[in-house]
């Protein structure tokens, strides 16, 4: 797997990265406070919300952050709702990252990321698949043929260096 | 449920089990992991854990399976395969801490007896050949190794073999010649073999669109299955020269032809395939949680 270089050793690879604004909050809608109705999951929740009981909350892929610049993923529009996918009836969910440039050297760390936190958010029965917006990087077979490698990314995340940066991608900013 | 495997239209009709069709039995005496397992070293028989609903039997004296032994010592990070030599008294381990352990049974475990080092990063697989005195390991360092082991039970490596372009999934022999078969995530088979004293590979199976996972040889070993991320399984066939299909080969060296492209049953990435060598059903284990059987149709063409 591509780690990512020793962080604020070599200038920023996109050291003015355009900012989007991040979108509201959804409204809590009748039916989830319904306990009685099982929870299914939906494109915004995977995106964002108020997730049901049973998965970590706090922990949802607009908000992780970007490895590289004080920002989220979300507010570099490395992801947008619009570009993740849920079928909870077939159990599968398909998110598409944007990087900022095309030679983005940090694609595959952002795109496992992302991985992990569907991983440790989602319930078991979930098949997952995280690529890159199809067009936006220059290796983007390369990093989604990694990312689709189950053992690659298992022995990855053994790494305790790559897991410590991924850790840190994932924890939630004061 | 999930994965129900539905032929193709226009493809050829083979029989198909259908999961979620056959009605889930257990098998008396069925093992579960739960407090009641032994710790390390320790011999007591594993109870069944009482699922809520399911009652199993408890083992009959004689029967039902007992943990004899932890291993925990020999490795520092996963451990990615296990293989028993064919005698039955040696067993290989493979880890993602790239060494491959060798342990020994004794009469009260297992002992380490020696270490194979060498790999850059994580072994995947490890196989021994049929006849006890050779091993072959792989790694996502795109190698693979032979591994040679004599009376006195020393090992040597006798060939490293860099053919591959990416990591080395999976290493499977022959089941009755030394002829070795790798599977890698640069998307081909190689097939490799001891020529005046060197290893070297013998031939490239290319024709799967993204990383094979696995391979199996029937029992004569002249059919070899593959099966991918590319959601397929094919079956190559080897052609001798000379032979009269009019298949070409060059020189002396035998040509192996993809003959069948089982494409359209699996929705995931297939990680493995097993050949039956009595029956000749072919079992495939895919990502879409389903396991797939398949059976050769009496009236097709042999060459096929």
């Amino acid at each position: 797997m591509v780690g990512p270089g020793p962080s604020g050793m070599a200038p920023l690879e996109n050291a003015n990265p355009l900012i989007y604004r991040r979108s509201g909050e959804r409204p809590v809608t009748a039916r989830e406070e319904d306990d009685e109705l099982p929870d299914s999951i939906d494109d915004r929740e995977i995106f964002d919300i108020s997730p049901p009981a049973f998965l970590n909350p706090a922990h949802l892929i607009r908000s992780i952050n970007d490895p590289e610049h004080p920002l989220t993923l979300e507010e570099l529009n490395v992801v947008e709702q619009v570009r993740v996918k849920v079928n909870d009836a077939e159990s599968t969910v398909a998110v598409e990252f944007t990087p900022t440039i095309p030679h983005c050297s940090m694609a595959t760390l952002i795109g496992l990321s992302i991985k992990v936190k569907l991983i440790r958010s989602l319930p078991d029965r979930f098949k997952l698949d995280v690529h890159i917006t199809p067009g936006t990087h220059v290796s983007e077979h390369a990093v989604n043929k990694q990312l689709a490698d189950k053992e690659r990314v298992a022995a990855a995340l053994e790494n305790s260096h790559l897991l410590e940066v991924v850790n840190q991608c994932l924890s939630a900013r004061s | 449920g999930a994965g129900a495997a539905v032929p193709r239209p226009g493809a050829p009709r083979v029989p198909v089990l259908v999961p979620g069709l056959e009605p889930r039995r257990e098998p008396a005496g069925v093992l579960r992991r739960g407090p009641d397992c032994a710790a390390v070293g320790q011999g007591r028989a594993c109870v069944p854990h009482p699922q809520r609903g399911h009652h199993p039997a408890p083992p009959t004296p004689g029967q039902g399976w007992a943990c004899r032994a932890v291993l925990g010592e020999g490795h520092q990070r996963t451990v990615r395969r296990v293989a028993w030599s064919p005698c039955g008294s040696y067993l290989a381990s493979a880890s993602f801490d790239a060494t491959t352990c060798i342990w020994k049974k004794q009469e009260d475990g297992f002992e380490c007896v020696t270490t194979l080092e060498g790999h850059e990063n994580e072994v995947k697989s490890v196989a021994w050949a049929p006849s006890g005195t050779l091993l072959a390991t792989c790694s996502r360092d795109k190698s693979v190794w032979v591994w040679e082991v004599d009376e006195e039970e020393e090992y040597e490596c006798v060939s490293v073999l860099n053919s591959h372009t990416q990591d080395v999934k999976h290493v499977v022999w022959h089941p009755n010649q030394e002829l070795l078969a790798s599977a890698s995530y640069d998307d081909t088979v190689k097939l490799y073999q001891e020529e005046e004293d060197d290893w070297v590979c013998c031939a490239t199976l290319e024709g799967h669109e993204s990383t094979v996972w696995s391979v199996a040889f029937d029992r004569s070993g002249e059919r070899l299955a593959s099966c991918s991320d590319d959601k397929t399984v094919r079956i190559w066939r080897r052609y001798k020269p000379g032979n009269e299909e009019g298949v070409a080969c060059s020189g002396t060296d035998p040509t192996w032809k993809c003959v069948c492209n089982l494409s359209g049953y699996h929705t995931r990435t297939i990680y493995d395939v097993a050949w039956c060598h009595l029956t000749g059903a072919l079992a495939t284990a895919c990502g879409d949680d389903a396991i797939r059987i398949f059976e050769e149709s009496s009236a097709s063409d042999p060459q096929q």
